[in-house]
């Protein structure tokens, strides 16, 4: 949006916040000038948690598009919540930089899998990831799994596949995880509070 | 935390201990700062290193890695000799008065009943004395010299300021010191807090530490009280709610526990967890234990879980032993697992022994990784040079590598150390096709249970039988799944009171785990999580801070479990008639007006239980108190005793020099082939320790660029006497060894670490930032656990990183 002189007075001269500025010696195009290139005041504004320590630091991450259906949104920034008791806007330089978590160039992008003796990764899809992940867990547990131990008691166990759950996802993956884990008769399933 | 990040400006004292705030938490360490500029509190550090916490310290002690717990006895010791405990709080709220059995003794570094083949304890004698009535004898008096007070003030009674000096290299003078300052706080107008982190839990005495440190604060009556407590400062973001929610070998959610194969009964299972009080008038709350168990097989089976079948008992896997991933690590070096999936976890770099790690990974048929990032374990098979040294073609293992979302592209809950379940939104896409955990997950089970279903297999009926009433089976949302650990009722609930009135109709959400039933009428996922998501909407959502009564206790700020209570065991807050101990610092009470405990938190406590019926404080133990003596629960004893780490610089443990068999934990657990590789001082002369940097986090920041650019390259931390023994300068690359391998990194020339005198040797440390690796945007490194010994804790088998034995030289 261009405003010309004539046009930013008239818009100084409707309300207070125009005139205040004006009032502490903004000069029309700086005013203007500043508009134009204050990024943030086009974002999209979202309230997240810093998801390194256990602090819990209130974080608002700043995205391009305005969730609209086809709008990608791009998060541009990301800082403390300054209304979060804990934080109150602070973050640390971990938090500083969660920017470049999110667009780390090691962030993976898609399914592949390594062979067996191979030096490479090939890229598949998420289907045929599923399907060959779900055959190998279905052959291991049906030839290994004991329903009963060596006194004829019911133990329904699975012991050969083993499970490992995330420090940082939420309590919802973490709900579904132990869910379906339990479910499969799977013991060998720890996070990372044991280490 | 038993208390909260923001309730530590309350703290007239601060001990930082087994842990470094400052760097490892520091938008939490800033109460701190807070409450040394506004509540004149003194900041008390012990650590072996002066650290970025020492720094800000009005006193600061060095101690020996791994013994913390002589210099805790030695604190105990002190004051209980010079008289500084809360007498009116301990003889109320503690076991103190409480008879222990005639058989129980401790000699020569053992407790009664060790089996020295077995290196177990027969734990049948580390019990109270029962009369009677059915409830333990006790003696207010003191005068019994079976008394756990009797007994805790003679097993203390060794540990002087002259063990605590030889012992930890701790100068007597500052011992004494800080013993005094620490001992200020037993007074009922100052209260102290304790914050800790994995300096306590990673040895293989961590939980006895940690026990030593929660015994203090009992003495001093400083559990309960705002500016109190004993506070783990977590590591990760949501490692407190992973834990919360059982994923751990041996739980389910909520702090309940699986099935061993040897309580197969289901009545025996439940009674078994749902302890009759141990004295008259006690809560004992886990007697609930059944309703949160039925509820949550409810919520896991549906209709499939019926009383007939003991509401599904068989599909719960039975326990023959802890599956903890060192033992799970050992199987697999052994060749007796093929499979294993690693969900946003990084093992190869966070488990002890890289080599026994790396060879273990090497024999599965698949192994199946689940990150946002490309982490070292997903290519432990790829040979980096020098920093992981192996042959591609050698390796026949399948690996999976599934990409997830981060924290910015999801919606969902996480629980900060202070227990408070925080909502985020999601603020974009992830990239490519990255997709949420959860949505991996339902992939993965709705491809299996196809498979079971079109062919049949294994004991297929929990699969078949799941809940799974997603609107979007592909895609349960974290709202359906934050509603069904929250809890819903199953039927119409009615009111037991009057059965004319409907509590709340069939599919509604429940206000909490109070409203749970075990006649399959409820089904909640997670019974400390109820009351996070209510018919009024998302309490984890909330965003209202303030804080009325000005003491931090924000309660309309997301959701605290248990029951958005912010500081646990609270009614320990007020003495025995009910009237705060501190009129400052008022938290909860009892009024007579309303027949109610009210207050500025949600009372820990039965809501309308009178003093008078003298109902004790600590409502989850069946004895209404805290425990000193610690009975069968902990696994190398009732009192916690000093033992040198495995790996011991002066090899020998001065408090039973005769008995070789009580140098280390007796009831640790090691494997063979472990225990011949541990080292000695002979070879492997110092004391190693590692660590986190603030610029860093565990190993996912070197994937970030900003931190690797502050903290680009990996080194290791040195003494100036021991550099100038070794004639190493500051910058000059060096190798570190330990019995297990070795890294190379830049020295680092410190004041920061000096040598401590230890029975007669000087001991010098090496500490071992622990952020680096061969995947990453910073310079590729080591793996820091190369050098780490595989023992764990004798509790949790919680791996020993921070103690152990390395060499050092010029590289």
């Amino acid at each position: 949006m261009q405003l010309s002189r004539r046009q930013f007075f008239k818009v100084a001269a409707g309300g207070l916040t125009g005139s205040s500025l004006a009032a502490m010696g903004f000069s029309p195009t700086a005013a203007l000038a500043e508009v134009r290139t204050f990024k943030l005041a086009r974002t999209t504004e979202t309230r997240n948690t810093c998801p390194y320590c256990s602090v819990g630091c209130g974080i608002i991450l700043y995205s391009l598009g305005d969730r609209a259906k086809n709008a990608h949104a791009e998060i541009i920034h990301i800082e403390g919540d300054p209304d979060h008791p804990v934080n109150r806007g602070s973050l640390c330089p971990k938090g500083a930089g969660l920017l470049d978590f999110v667009h780390s160039k090691n962030r993976l992008k898609y399914p592949e899998i390594r062979e067996p003796g191979s030096k490479e990764w090939k890229r598949i899809s998420w289907d045929e990831a599923y399907s060959r992940i779900a055959k190998l867990m279905k052959e291991d547990r049906d030839a290994n799994f004991i329903a009963r131990n060596a006194d004829g008691v019911t133990v329904n166990r699975w012991l050969t596949t083993g499970f490992l759950a995330a420090s940082a996802s939420s309590n919802e993956a973490g709900y579904i995880t132990h869910k379906v884990v339990r479910t499969l008769g799977m013991l060998a399933f720890d996070n990372q509070a044991r280490v | 935390m038993t208390n909260h990040w923001s309730d530590i400006k309350n703290a007239d004292v601060i001990l930082i201990m087994g842990g470094n705030a400052a760097e490892a938490h520091p938008c939490g360490f800033k109460w701190v700062t807070e409450a040394k500029a506004k509540n004149k509190a003194r900041l008390v550090v012990v650590d072996p290193r002066f650290t970025r916490s020492a720094a800000m310290a009005d006193l600061y002690a060095p101690i020996r890695t791994g013994t913390d717990i002589a210099f805790l006895g030695g604190v105990i010791h002190y004051l209980i000799t010079n008289n500084k405990v809360h007498m009116d709080y301990i003889k109320s709220y503690t076991d103190m008065t409480f008879l222990v059995k005639e058989e129980f003794a401790f000699v020569d570094g053992f407790f009664s009943g060790y089996d020295v083949e077995k290196r177990k304890y027969d734990k049948s004698t580390w019990e109270y004395q029962m009369g009677e009535d059915g409830y333990v004898r006790t003696d207010p008096s003191l005068e019994n010299p079976r008394c756990v007070w009797n007994l805790m003030k003679a097993h203390f009674s060794r540990y002087t300021p002259e063990v605590v000096e030889n012992i930890c290299g701790t100068p007597k003078k500052t011992f004494l010191q800080v013993a005094e300052l620490l001992a200020s706080s037993h007074t009922p107008d100052r209260v102290m807090t304790i914050l800790y982190a994995l300096g306590w839990t990673q040895h293989s005495t961590g939980s006895q530490i940690i026990r030593t440190a929660a015994m203090v604060q009992l003495l001093l009556g400083n559990i309960g009280r705002a500016g109190g407590g004993v506070n783990a400062l977590r590591g990760h973001s949501n490692i407190q709610g992973l834990t919360d929610l059982g994923l751990l070998s041996n739980l389910l959610p909520g702090y309940m526990s699986l099935p061993g194969e040897k309580e197969t009964d289901y009545d025996t299972y439940i009674a078994k967890r749902a302890p009759k009080p141990m004295r008259p008038g006690q809560m004992s709350y886990w007697q609930n234990y059944g309703k949160f168990h039925v509820s949550l097989m409810k919520a896991w089976y549906g209709a499939a879980a019926t009383k007939e079948n003991n509401w599904a008992f068989d599909y719960l896997p039975k326990l023959d032993k802890t599956y903890d991933v060192l033992q799970v690590f050992e199987l697999m070096h052994q060749g007796k697992m093929n499979g294993y999936v690693a969900q946003g976890f990084n093992p190869l770099n966070s488990f002890p022994n890289k080599a026994k790690v790396s060879a273990a990974l090497s024999k599965l048929k698949f192994l199946v990784i689940m990150d946002p990032l490309a982490t070292e374990t997903s290519e432990f098979w790829q040979n980096y040079g020098e920093f992981n040294d192996v042959d591609p073609a050698q390796i026949q293992t399948t690996v999976f590598r599934l990409p997830t979302t981060c924290f910015a592209e999801e919606d969902g809950a996480i629980v900060n150390s202070g227990r408070w379940l925080q909502w985020h939104w999601k603020g974009a896409e992830p990239p490519g096709e990255a997709k949420p955990d959860t949505e991996i997950m339902a992939g993965l089970f709705l491809k299996l249970r196809e498979l079971y279903r079109k062919d049949g297999g294994a004991f297929p009926d929990p699969l078949l039988n799941l809940a799974w009433n997603y609107k979007l089976p592909h895609e349960p949302s974290s709202e359906e799944l934050a509603k069904e650990y929250n809890g819903k009722a199953v039927v119409d609930l009615l009111d037991p009171k009057d059965p004319t009135k409907v509590i709340k109709k069939a599919g509604e959400l429940l206000d909490g785990f109070a409203q749970l039933r075990d006649d399959g009428s409820t089904a909640c996922g997670c019974w400390i999580f109820s009351g996070a998501w209510t018919e009024k909407g998302n309490m984890m959502a909330r965003r209202d801070n303030a804080d009325p009564w000005h003491n931090g206790q924000t309660l309309g700020w997301a959701f605290a479990w248990p029951a958005n209570r912010r500081i646990l065991y609270n009614r320990a807050s007020a003495d025995p008639a009910g009237k705060p101990w501190d009129a400052r610092r008022k938290q909860v009470w009892w009024d007579a007006a309303s027949s109610k405990w009210v207050g500025s938190d949600i009372p820990d406590f039965k809501a309308d239980s009178a003093p008078e019926e003298g109902m004790g404080p600590f409502i989850m133990t069946p004895e209404g108190v805290a425990r000193f003596f610690a009975r069968g629960m902990m696994n190398e004893g009732p009192f916690p005793e000093h033992y040198e780490p495995f790996e011991t610089p002066i090899g020998v443990n001065p408090m039973h020099r005769n008995n070789p068999k009580a140098t280390s934990n007796p009831a640790a657990r090691v494997f063979k082939g472990d225990m011949e590789a541990f080292g000695t001082a002979k070879e492997f002369p110092y004391a190693a320790t590692t660590y986190r940097l603030t610029e860093h986090f565990h190993y996912w920041t070197k994937h970030v660029q900003s931190n690797a650019v502050i903290q680009p390259e990996q080194f290791v931390e040195i003494g100036e006497a021991l550099a100038a023994e070794k004639g190493i300068q500051a910058g000059d690359r060096v190798k570190v060894s330990s019995n297990r391998g070795y890294i190379k990194a830049v020295a680092v020339v410190t004041k920061r670490i000096k040598p401590l005198q230890v029975d007669g040797k000087t001991v010098h440390h090496v500490g071992i930032p622990l952020h680096w690796g061969f995947k990453g945007v910073a310079k590729n490194g080591f793996i820091t656990n190369t050098l780490t010994p595989f023992v764990g804790d004798g509790n949790t088998q919680t791996p020993e990183f921070k103690s152990f034995l390395v060499n050092v030289e010029k590289a």
